[in-house]
């Protein structure tokens, strides 16, 4: 059986001027967490859009190959597109404040989905709606659905958001980066609360995310992306006892991980930001920031395998 | 809620008291009125008789409460010139103007809509550049001239239309479309650029990742946020086309209330111009207040605050 | 930030056509306007019965003597259409000085003072904007009797609405920014900040209310001269002479078509420089 998504050699740029995304490759198997790791502005969110075509006009989008449980999704038209999206794999955002529409009751915005992709009545709908409400811990269901979006708190907001994404029942759900914009105790518990409904639901969840701590906890892959390409992937365990790519090892002296990190030792940091980079742009994008680098990685680098679904992108050898 | 309502009514009653005054001193503004009402042929004593007829000799104070007390009361005086009750005339008059007006908000709207909205959409495609282009053209139309030059082409030329007044209903196409050119413009950028704004808006990715149809993400999810701005705009522009219908109704000679009022104007006959006025604030500042609590309807969140 | 420039590139070199279409009409009319008394070939009062309603030059039998042809009472057209450029541009300039001296002192100190004076210069705005401007307009002329002067005074008081809101909502942006801050902490008096650090940064709108009032008050002089209550006769306002060859349009259609087009083509130009002149600045219209 194929997995329930494939993307291969994903690019992606904004009217040819600027690669956001550059050869990414990946594979979300069902019922696995798998988390998308990177600084701002690695193409994380545009990789994530990508998939679902929910990219703004003017992106260009291509793929070696794309597909959702063995269908190929890039040739698919919008209609085609649209009965797969928020059915069959379904998104939650960055921005609960901003993602709910201000002129509609969470009710009304939660039932539509689920009256387009199936065949329900607004009855069945809305008991549908106040039951996953329940479930993503909402109290009082039946007086949310009644209520706007400017009536609720940024965390009860996501909550709504994550209850909506499951309406349908989808088996893929993306998650960009959806703690981001919430304090820090909603966001410990909206995270348990994805990792909970993932297991019970045997969800695939493609998580975006620049927080390692997350990963560490939820993780069942990792992938690692810098400007646009994903630079080392492995199973989480593996990747935290043995990250391979310079990167990544810079990425995790940056946080500190309990056990693993000594009193009164200094927290690393990663000197520079990531680059923009142009089409055309050749050998490793990270050079500039790479305590390693030498003039061989101005050239096409190499992709290394440390053993087993364990590969990165690097000169250096495993 | 309920304090936003009170406190507009307060605004609106202050404002239509002050036009009032304005409307009051504007018609004082030509000195004696006497004398204007008597004409050039008349004697020192006829001035003094219809001084005294018209309650002129009282003091202008007087005069001016006088009037509002009455108007208060629906009754805003007696025409000079039609020497008639000046509220039976505006009465007669008004469904002439409100008709033309509204068809005139009607065809704005029809042709604004889908314009803003479809350029919107097309944002920086030749379309949308066509569209711009349409507004502008409308903005430097001259409003009678246009009319008389649709009179020429559908009244003339092709003989479609009838050139002048309303006893058929046909009569009422060329002056709304006239009256419409004048919104056009206005309602389309706002409706293109709300459109815009709301498209780009996270609420519709999160529409779009729901996968809904494009009708409905459009109409539904875009629209509704775009109306706000545009339901307010439109009570605005529906005042200013009754306000200005003055000029349509003469080219086309519509018998309506912007007529009477040229009329009046020409005969000097002022309880009908500061009534007609009046009357035509009152209905835009109403307007104004309808399109506040319009707007209180569509966006839930004036709703609480 | 990369999207928003490759849609904007196609459109910004649309955009500056127009400006400079608009910039040229401008500039021409604005020539014609100064020079009229050298540019003219006839006097456009002197009237010719012999030679009524000739016919400009692209239709059969005209006069070499006159391009655009003669009005009904025989005098030129082209003569009388360039004065009338004149008077136009002449309301426009005037009518929008004097609006803009009131609506630009309503609008700053309401948005500079807030509180009890804003209120009020809000209140005089949301009056403003119930008067039927037309009908007021014409009221007041055809009481006191029309005159250019009683023209540009009446419109100006009437159309100072658009600055007064532009002026009051920019102040309210500026007053809040570090250097009114600064200036305030420095000890300048209120009437030195309001004139050295307030009007000029928000001049730029300024200038773009002032192109659209220009052309709003070029219209509707053309509009209560069409009413007979504008221009005094015989001067040759646009509206005015197109109000006079009404009778003639059906017969005749070029008598309405020539300042009709002409009082078009002068708004859009106008119209086409301050849309030009706001992309400049990158200042939105409120």
């Amino acid at each position: 059986m194929s997995a329930l998504l494939e993307v291969e050699r994903l690019e992606v740029d904004f009217g040819g001027k600027v690669a956001a995304v550059r050869g990414t490759s990946f594979t979300v198997e069902r019922g696995e967490t798998h988390c998308l790791v990177g600084e701002s502005g690695c193409g994380k969110s545009v990789t994530a859009l990508s998939i679902m075509d929910l990219l703004a006009r003017g992106a260009r989008r291509r793929a070696q190959r794309l597909s959702f449980e063995g269908n190929d999704l890039r040739g698919l038209s919008d209609k085609a597109m649209a009965r797969l999206r928020g059915n069959e794999m379904a998104m939650i955002f960055q921005e609960p404040m901003t993602s709910l529409n201000p002129a509609y009751t969470v009710g009304s915005q939660m039932t539509e989905g689920l009256r387009r992709h199936r065949k329900v009545s607004q009855r069945e709908a809305t008991d549908r709606a106040a039951d996953l409400l329940a479930r993503v811990g909402i109290t009082a269901p039946g007086l949310r659905l009644g209520q706007f979006p400017h009536q609720l708190s940024g965390g009860l907001r996501q909550r709504v958001m994550i209850a909506m994404a499951l309406m349908c029942e989808p088996k893929l759900l993306i998650a960009d980066e959806p703690t981001t914009a919430l304090d820090v105790t909603v966001q410990a518990q909206i995270l348990r609360l994805l990792a909970t409904l993932q297991r019970d639901l045997g969800l695939g969840l493609l998580l975006i995310t620049h927080d390692l701590g997350i990963v560490a906890r939820i993780a069942t892959r990792v992938s690692v992306m810098y400007a646009g390409e994903v630079v080392e992937s492995a199973a989480t365990a593996d990747l935290f006892a043995n990250p391979k790519h310079p990167y990544t090892q810079g990425l995790l002296r940056c946080v500190p991980v309990p056990g693993k990190i000594q009193r009164d030792q200094p927290l690393g940091s990663i000197p520079g930001t990531v680059p923009r980079i142009g089409p055309g742009f050749e050998g490793c994008a990270f050079r500039e920031r790479c305590g390693f680098a030498d003039e061989t990685c101005a050239h096409a680098v190499p992709r290394h395998n440390a053993g087993g679904t364990h590969d990165f992108l690097c000169r250096l050898p495993a | 809620m309920l304090q936003f309502i009170v406190r507009r009514l307060i605004v609106a009653l202050l404002v239509a008291a002050t036009v009032m005054v304005l409307a009051f001193i504007l018609t004082r503004l030509s000195g004696d009125l006497a004398t204007s009402i008597a004409g050039p042929g008349a004697t020192a004593g006829d001035i003094v008789a219809i001084r005294k007829a018209y309650g002129l000799d009282r003091p202008v104070i007087v005069q001016f409460f006088d009037w509002v007390g009455r108007a208060l009361t629906g009754d805003l005086g007696d025409s000079y010139f039609f020497k008639t009750r000046v509220a039976s005339l505006i009465g007669e008059r008004m469904p002439v103007t409100l008709t033309l007006g509204m068809t005139g908000l009607t065809i704005a709207l029809l042709v604004s809509l889908p314009l803003g909205i479809l350029a919107a959409v097309r944002e920086g495609t030749g379309f949308d550049r066509a569209v711009q282009l349409v507004t502008v053209i409308g903005q430097a139309m001259p409003s009678f001239w246009l009319g008389l030059i649709l009179m020429i082409v559908f009244g003339l030329q092709l003989g479609w239309l009838p050139t002048s007044g309303v006893d058929t209903w046909d009569g009422y196409i060329m002056p709304g479309v006239v009256l419409a050119f004048s919104s056009i413009p206005a309602l389309t950028r706002l409706t293109r650029a709300g459109m815009i704004q709301a498209m780009a808006s996270d609420y519709i990715r999160t529409a779009r990742a729901k996968g809904l149809s494009r009708a409905s993400i459009l109409l539904k999810h875009a629209l509704r946020n775009a109306a706000i701005p545009i339901v307010a705009i439109a009570a605005v522009q529906l005042g200013f086309m009754l306000g200005g219908s003055i000029v349509i109704e003469q080219v086309f000679a519509l018998h309506g209330v912007g007529f009477l009022a040229w009329e009046s104007i020409q005969k000097n006959d002022f309880p009908v111009v500061q009534s007609v006025v009046m009357v035509l604030a009152v209905i835009y500042v109403a307007l104004t207040m309808v399109a506040d609590l319009m707007n209180a309807v569509l966006d839930p969140r004036l709703r609480a605050g | 930030m990369s999207t928003a420039a490759t849609v904007a590139g196609p459109k910004r070199g649309w955009r500056n056509a127009g400006t400079w279409i608009g910039a040229i009409i401008v500039g021409a009319a604005a020539f014609c306007a100064l020079f009229a008394p050298l540019l003219v070939p006839h006097d456009p009062f002197a009237q010719d019965l012999g030679k009524r309603l000739l016919v400009p030059f692209w239709m059969e039998g005209t006069d070499p003597q006159h391009l655009l042809g003669t009005d009904q009472l025989g005098r030129d057209y082209l003569a009388r259409l360039i004065y009338g450029c004149r008077i136009s541009m002449t309301i426009g300039v005037t009518v929008s000085i004097v609006s803009g001296l009131i609506g630009i002192t309503m609008g700053i100190l309401g948005g500079f003072m807030g509180g009890r004076v804003d209120d009020a210069v809000l209140f005089a705005i949301t009056t403003r904007l119930s008067l039927p401007v037309v009908l007021v307009a014409l009221a007041v002329v055809g009481l006191l009797g029309s005159s250019m002067t009683l023209l540009v005074l009446t419109l100006g008081l009437l159309l100072w609405d658009r600055f007064a809101v532009v002026a009051r909502s920019t102040t309210m942006q500026v007053r809040n920014l570090d250097f009114v801050s600064a200036a305030w902490c420095a000890g300048c008096s209120r009437f030195r900040i309001l004139t050295r650090e307030v009007l000029p940064n928000i001049a730029s709108h300024l200038v773009v209310v002032a192109t659209l009032e220009i052309a709003l008050a070029i219209l509707l002089e053309a509009a209560l001269s069409f009413l007979g209550l504008g221009v005094p006769p015989p001067l040759p306002s646009w509206g005015l002479m197109i109000s006079e060859a009404k009778d003639y349009m059906f017969f005749s259609p070029w008598v309405i078509m020539i300042p009709g087009v002409a009082l078009f083509v002068l708004v859009l130009g106008i119209n086409l420089l301050g849309d030009g002149l706001r992309d400049a600045f990158g200042t939105r219209e409120r």
